[in-house]
């Protein structure tokens, strides 16, 4: 009986609607058909687009320019993507479905980018190199997300343990002068944050929303007070130590690939380190199922002797330690600066990541790369002197997270007890 | 017979009982909880100003009494600038009226009619996520729609010329009603049509209007001759709600309107066939739909209408006070308005009255950080935990020991992602 359901289970996981399946196509289609009326329309066949391979300020790992006739490149990649709609609506991909709508999205950036830099060149290494660098607080946001909601909670709160991580990394790096004790306040600082969360959402059982809403008004408040009481007033408490690039022995060396993922900050060798930690904690160890059982079905998993509070806090407090890491990253693995309201939105882009990567490690650190993408493509478009506005193109990772939304939600593995306070009986 | 008498007695007796007692200890089961949170959240904030004060640690290297007599002084400092800068100065009201000087009056009183003037766009704030909250949806993007209500009432404002006043001003209003609308009704619809969650999709469009109304002032609706500011032209005359009395005292006919609109939304909401159903979808979607109630059309209605009312708060403070629209419009009433709605229950005339009290602390701590330099931001850490006791009740019961009330109906949020089924 239960074997039976859980078969029956898993095949409606992977299985994608007939609608589904066709919006997707006409989505893939109607991005083919851009490419070829808007880019390709519009640009003479003997321009040329030269990328630049190697992100300024790099030595090792150097790698030759691109140079890539503009049309031609764009009439590849309109053609393709018409072949990718074609066949999602003929035959369909089946589970790889969100996979090619995002390659058809990168297509659609990619032909973006070419067009605009036509007759120009773009550093697309260095634009790639900071999309990696921008995406790690919306990935760790995200994994943080994983965690806590993979038991069951809910956790809205990942904005504000990341604005206190940066504000009490900022301050505790610059007292000490160390950004790894400065790493560590930050991360305790959101852990006690997480606390709150699992305290209010768990033991008092109220709105888990509510919950993490207090902690991000707490959190705006709190940092911008103590910001205005004391970094402001005194510069020298707002100057961390930031961590230094560190090139990897060998792998740095590598052209393109190297400088981009190889030779670059601490907290991106930590997001792919926690990446395998929790995918295999995860999904490959007892203590991940007990904690998925506990989200999925806390009743069951009680029955069966799994503490579901205990799992529900462990749960939420590995969170805040992710979110921290987060938090750090912005004033000790970039700025170098603590500024009010630095997150800007992050944490919830994080989630949205989450979402958008079916609450797997492995899928929120791919839908981050596409946010960081995202916004690395505004920051460097107005230095090309684009026509758009900077603003608008600011626009571009949240209306990407709400189109995500709005496509992918509910059709992926929510936990099913997400959200629900749980009442041992 | 005698007997029967007796019981018929008694009857009416316990019937008074039931009409009489419940509704006192109701009344007092709905207050106890937010006003001891408003003390509490108070006596926290004392705390953080005596913890954070330097001459507070130099009087207890001194001596440990000098050291809480220090921290007592700091903190009276703080709070009496606070309640000087929000109620005004006791003994100059009182010099003022036995003067007889009506202008004296009136600057006397300013402080209060300043923490009026403030409230004004917490009111329309905060009933827009009361009635969010009462259609089951959780209204974060208060303070996007608050940007895109003020830039539409601005356009209107100083595009239209030649009307009377007594079209412009309502018509630029409205136009913020609906700027603030349309913002609402797009999470609206994204959560009846495809359950995206309102929560992440409504700060997503704070951040696009944000961005949207950055470029709009720097772009089309900039101010000729600003120089690239982000600010946009001087509203007509025709357009601007009035103020009552002459420049240096605010107070203005939008505190009426927003009273106004208290009592539509209570109507609305509590005496309309269509504001049950919209409460009943709130409280329990699953009846909602068995009743054959549309929940994705009431969805979609209670956003947009919550949008609205964050639209009027943004465009009653262009046409009432700024009078032009530039980025620092805000300061951060989407936030604070969820606060306000749960500190009132939900309630517009709950409401109402957290609105003037959050108007009145933040009036007080602007002269407070003038007079103490405490940052203003104070107040968001008092906030957040006035709403974390009101949330979460238990807390509050067990800190000051009191009763468990009895089982009431509550709105039911969606808890999770949507979607789902």
């Amino acid at each position: 009986m239960s074997t039976s359901t859980q078969a029956i289970k898993h095949k409606r996981i992977y299985e994608v609607s007939p609608t589904r399946k066709m919006v997707m196509g006409i989505i893939e289609i109607l991005i083919g058909l851009f490419i070829f009326l808007v880019f390709v329309r519009t640009i003479s066949g003997d321009i040329t687009t030269r990328y630049v391979m190697t992100p300024g300020g790099i030595d090792i790992g150097v790698a030759g320019d691109w140079v890539l006739p503009t049309r031609l490149t764009l009439i590849i990649l309109g053609g393709v993507t018409l072949l990718i709609g074609a066949f999602q609506l003929i035959k369909g991909f089946g589970r790889a479905t969100n996979a090619m709508v995002g390659l058809t999205g990168m297509f659609l950036i990619f032909g973006f980018l070419t067009w605009q830099a036509g007759g120009t060149s773009l550093n697309l290494a260095g634009m790639l190199s900071s999309a990696v660098l921008l995406s790690v607080p919306i990935t760790l946001g995200a994994f943080s997300g994983v965690l806590s909601e993979r038991a069951g909670v809910v956790n809205i709160a990942i904005e504000g343990m990341m604005l206190m991580g940066s504000m009490v990394g900022a301050l505790i790096g610059s007292i000490t002068d160390s950004a790894w004790l400065g790493l560590i306040g930050a991360i305790v600082s959101a852990v006690l944050l997480a606390l709150i969360h699992a305290l209010l959402s768990i033991k008092y059982r109220i709105n888990q929303v509510i919950s993490g809403t207090v902690i991000n008004i707490f959190s705006a408040g709190m940092t911008a007070f103590i910001s205005q009481k004391f970094l402001q007033a005194n510069q020298a408490l707002n100057s961390p130590p930031i961590f230094p690039r560190i090139p990897l022995p060998g792998l740095a060396h590598i052209p393109v690939l190297g400088p981009i993922l190889f030779n670059t900050n601490l907290f991106v060798y930590i997001m792919f380190i926690l990446l395998i930690i929790i995918q295999v904690a995860l999904f490959s160890t007892r203590w991940g199922l007990r904690l998925r059982s506990v989200g999925e079905h806390p009743k069951a998993a009680d029955t069966l002797g799994i503490d579901v509070i205990k799992t529900r806090y462990m749960a939420v407090i590995l969170s805040g330690i992710v979110a921290g890491i987060g938090g750090a990253f912005f004033t000790l693995g970039s700025v170098g600066r603590f500024d009010e309201g630095m997150t800007a939105g992050k944490g919830f882009i994080g989630l949205a990541a989450m979402i958008f990567g079916n609450w797997t490690p492995i899928g929120s650190l791919g839908a981050g790369f596409l946010f960081g993408f995202a916004d690395a493509i505004g920051s460097k478009l107005s230095l090309l002197g684009s026509a758009i506005p900077a603003q608008i193109m600011g626009m571009a990772a949240y209306l990407i997270t709400m189109i995500v939304l709005a496509g992918f939600i509910g059709k992926g593995h929510t936990p099913a007890a997400d959200g629900e306070p749980y009442v041992k009986e | 017979m005698n007997k029967k008498s007796e019981e018929k007695q008694n009857a009416g007796k316990l019937l008074l009982e039931e009409i009489n007692q419940p509704k006192k200890r109701r009344i007092w089961g709905v207050i106890s909880v937010p006003l001891l949170a408003i003390v509490t959240g108070v006596i926290i904030g004392a705390i953080l100003i005596a913890a954070t004060s330097n001459n507070v640690y130099e009087a207890f290297d001194e001596s440990f009494l000098n050291g809480i007599g220090t921290s007592f002084s700091e903190i009276f400092i703080a709070y009496r600038s606070m309640f000087t800068g929000s109620i005004g100065d006791p003994v100059r009201i009182v010099n003022a009226f036995s003067s007889g000087d009506a202008r004296e009056i009136r600057s006397a009183l300013n402080p209060i009619l300043e923490s009026l003037v403030q409230a004004t766009p917490y009111i329309f704030a905060g009933l827009a996520v009361a009635l969010g909250f009462r259609a089951g949806l959780f209204n974060i993007g208060v303070e996007g729609q608050l940007f895109i209500g003020a830039a539409c009432a601005t356009y209107v404002g100083y595009a239209v010329k030649g009307l009377p006043g007594i079209i412009h001003m309502p018509l630029a209003f409205l136009a913020g009603g609906l700027g603030g609308a349309l913002w609402g009704f797009i999470p609206g619809f994204l959560k009846a049509t495809t359950g995206g969650h309102e929560v992440i999709n409504t700060i997503m469009m704070n951040y696009i209007a944000f961005r949207l109304t950055e470029w709009l002032l720097s772009g089309p609706m900039t101010r000729p001759g600003s120089g690239g500011m982000p600010i946009s032209p001087i509203i007509e005359e025709s357009a601007q709600i009035p103020q009552f009395f002459q420049t240096p005292i605010r107070f203005h006919l939008g505190f009426f309107i927003a009273l106004g609109f208290a009592w539509l939304v209570w109507w609305l909401l509590f005496k309309t066939k269509w504001g049950l159903n919209l409460r009943t979808v709130g409280t329990n979607p699953r009846a909602a739909k068995y009743a054959g109630l549309s929940v994705v059309k009431n969805t979609m209605i209670g956003m947009a209408l919550s949008g609205g009312l964050a639209g009027l708060a943004g465009a009653v403070q262009i046409l009432a006070l700024n009078h032009s629209m530039a980025l620092g419009l805000s300061s951060g009433y989407g936030f604070d308005s969820i606060a306000l709605a749960l500190i009132g229950n939900n309630h517009p005339l709950g409401v109402v009255l957290s609105s003037i009290l959050f108007g009145t602390l933040r009036n007080g701590a602007t002269r407070m950080m003038v007079i103490a330099r405490i940052p203003i931001d104070i107040v968001d850490v008092i906030q957040a935990i006035i709403l974390m006791l009101v949330a979460a009740p238990a807390i509050i019961r067990t800190l000051y020991r009191l009763r468990e009330p009895k089982q009431e109906e509550t709105t039911v949020f969606v808890s999770g992602w949507g979607g789902g089924q």
